[in-house]
């Protein structure tokens, strides 16, 4: 009874979309691969090119003001970032934070506006929902297969699949955020005789900026968190470090990298969370 | 002249808004609409005007459906038929740019929870309907700075709204409509979140300011004695009908049917009905052209003790007793000049019931109510009495 209906080829189907998509938008792809892999790699090289000192100084200094002059945060930043820098890890680490830097805003470019059509469109947030369940539901290494289609190998395929999976919770909490405005709040925009933009600018994000910090931080979080991901397509950085050690079964330099990445993202997590205090 | 003119005014909530308004032609009630359609009725065919410088109150119980009509006016809700004209343009069809006109510069809003934004401080809330309209910062905020002078906040301007008590932020709320300088005022509930001490406070505020700067008001709330205190006219609602529409004493006196009788038997008359309402018809003689001879005949006319004396334009000059009078009549006194009493007590037409009844408890005579030392009527202690226990004190002359 099963086997009334033959197997569905849908993964051929897959792979003709996946070939026509990179014939057809190849004029996208390529300068998207050649100039924009080309920043990324320059600003990594750049980032790397300063002295460790000094990073760590501006790092520590930005911990000092964002956590309201406690020393806590301070202290955290220097000795992780000395560790890291301790470990010989200092490049790694400034390559996987360019990764996690551009996949984050890249996310949020797409992903508040995103959020804010969702908000504003019932019709968007039909579509947009189920597509942002997928996006997360899917294991993150399937993206890996059209990004290297796309792109090739390196920083800018790792990019993409963060991208892909890093959006959904800004674009949500933005949606969310914009949705729990205060019914009063809007009707008191409205009838004070404010045109869309107008509301959206003076009352409606100011009133969800938390909301939509909270899904700010969840994105970089998740950005950061598919850097080891990204490294299996060649992507460099710590998690590559993490993937050559598995490889090899060598569990020490595997430890010591994981734990660069762990220190990075404790660093960003709570620089993140004390800003939206603010 | 009216300023806001409304017609046939409805709002049907739900999807077969036609059927549903059918149906209120035919003269379903709502409950029975509903059932067939799935519609609610918000407001049912309101019609009325505002006269320009008039509070208006629009009062009802929750469900009512009178915040859905205030929101008809400025069109936060749409409605499903029905025209509201302001200023000559009918906001029920005009389009989106005419409508945000008449929001910005014709009428302000005041909110029931203030709906002040919280990440701005008093100044820049009271500045956002300006900030709206694109005048330039310094104008906007010497305007808002006026307007929260009028409200008494001209000290608080850099606070934010949490960091004040729920009357003051009433008050940021009043300013933040005002500073707009807009005809018209659209109150909904603006009170009632507020204690009722600080209320009355409001209340009185809200008269005063209304005295300097004639706007027109139309205030929403629950709370009848607030509608009666503050209320031109009012405007009585039930299941999105407008039952009664009248001045207060009109509502008190007269109610239209059951239900308003019903709504206005608990309020304490003694605030509302006034000496006008319970005085009689003075018995009087004419200092002029009567002696005592008359004065005698008409007390035992009528079984008085004493009797009012006026002249001849109706000016209370006193009174004289029964006992004085006799006197006068076999001492063959022609006038009343002599035995003229001056000690009555007196109040005016607009003296509530509660003051007259305080100085009725040791007066010798009844008071006399007089206006422009004309004497109008008097009150006997019966009358006040009567008003206070059952609430009918309008006796058959007045």
């Amino acid at each position: 009874m099963l086997n009334f209906i033959p197997e569905i080829p849908v993964a051929q189907w897959i792979n003709t979309a996946v070939d026509w998509m990179k014939d057809t938008f190849q004029f996208i792809f390529d300068p998207i691969k050649q100039d924009f892999g080309q920043f990324v790699e320059t600003t990594a090289d750049w980032l790397s090119q300063i002295p460790a000192l000094i990073v760590i100084l501006i790092v520590a200094l930005i911990a000092f003001f964002v956590s309201g002059k406690k020393f806590g945060l301070v202290a955290f930043s220097i000795i992780g970032l000395w560790f890291v820098y301790n470990q010989g890890l200092w490049e790694e680490l400034m390559y996987t934070f360019t990764l996690v830097l551009f996949a984050s805003l890249i996310s949020i470019i797409i992903g508040i506006p995103a959020g804010i059509w969702m908000s504003k469109s019932k019709w968007a947030q039909t579509i947009i929902t189920p597509i942002l369940d997928f996006m997360q539901t899917m294991p993150a290494f399937v993206y890996l297969i059209p990004a290297v289609v796309f792109f090739g190998i390196g920083m800018v395929p790792g990019i993409f699949a963060s991208v892909v999976f890093a959006t959904p919770p800004v674009v949500r909490f933005t949606n969310l955020g914009i949705r729990q405005v205060s019914n009063e709040l809007v009707e008191a925009a409205d009838a004070f005789g404010t045109t869309g933009s107008q509301k959206l600018f003076k009352v409606e994000l100011p009133m969800a900026r938390k909301t939509i910090m909270a899904g700010v931080n969840q994105t970089v979080m998740l950005a950061l968190s598919m850097v080891v991901i990204a490294s299996m397509i060649g992507a460099p950085g710590l998690g590559d470090k993490v993937l050559t050690a598995l490889q090899r079964s060598q569990e020490g330099p595997g430890f010591v990298a994981g734990f660069g990445i762990v220190i990075l993202a404790i660093i960003i997590d709570r620089v993140s969370q004390n800003l939206n205090k603010g | 002249m009216s300023v806001i003119s409304v017609k046939n005014l409805s709002k049907i909530f739900g999807k077969k808004t036609k059927e549903a308004l059918s149906l209120l032609d035919e003269g379903y009630a709502k409950e029975e609409i509903l059932e067939k359609t799935g519609c609610t009725v918000g407001v049912n065919r309101a019609t009325f005007e505002v006269e320009e410088g008039e509070v208006f109150v629009i009062m009802g119980l929750s469900g009512s459906g009178k915040s859905t009509l205030v929101r008809l006016l400025n069109r936060l809700i749409d409605p499903t038929e029905g025209d509201v004209e302001v200023g000559g343009e009918n906001l029920a069809k005009v389009g989106k740019e005419t409508l945000r006109k008449v929001r910005r510069e014709k009428m302000s809003m005041v909110f029931q929870k203030f709906g002040l934004f919280p990440f701005r401080t008093v100044l820049e809330n009271t500045e956002f309907g300006l900030e709206i309209q694109g005048i330039n910062k310094e104008e906007r905020a010497e305007k808002a700075k006026e307007a929260l002078e009028l409200v008494g906040l001209g000290s608080f301007i850099h606070q934010y709204p949490d960091q004040l008590s729920g009357g003051m932020q009433q008050r940021v709320g009043l300013a933040r409509a005002l500073a707009n300088d807009p005809e018209v005022l659209l109150m909904d509930e603006a009170f009632s979140a507020l204690d009722p001490l600080i209320r009355k406070d409001m209340q009185d505020e809200l008269l005063d300011l209304q005295q300097k700067m004639k706007k027109t008001i139309i205030f929403i709330t629950h709370d009848l004695d607030e509608a009666l205190r503050i209320g031109d006219r009012i405007a009585l609602m039930k299941d999105g009908s407008i039952v009664q529409i009248g001045t207060p004493e009109e509502i008190l006196v007269n109610p239209a049917n059951d239900y308003v009788e019903r709504f206005v038997e608990d309020v304490d008359r003694s605030k509302v009905l006034t000496a006008s309402h319970i005085m009689k018809r003075p018995e009087t003689v004419d200092i002029e052209k009567h002696g005592p001879r008359v004065a005698l005949e008409r007390i035992r006319e009528q079984g008085l003790s004493s009797i009012y004396v006026v002249d001849r334009s109706r000016q209370l000059k006193g009174y004289v007793t029964a006992d004085d009078v006799k006197q006068a009549r076999d001492n063959e006194q022609k006038d009343l000049h002599s035995i003229l009493r001056t000690d009555m007590p007196t109040v005016g037409l607009e003296a509530p019931i509660h003051e007259i009844f305080e100085i009725i408890h040791d007066a010798p005579v009844p008071v006399a109510v007089v206006e422009d030392g004309k004497m109008k009527g008097i009150i006997v202690r019966g009358a006040v009495i009567a008003a206070l226990a059952n609430g009918n004190g309008v006796t058959e002359d007045a």
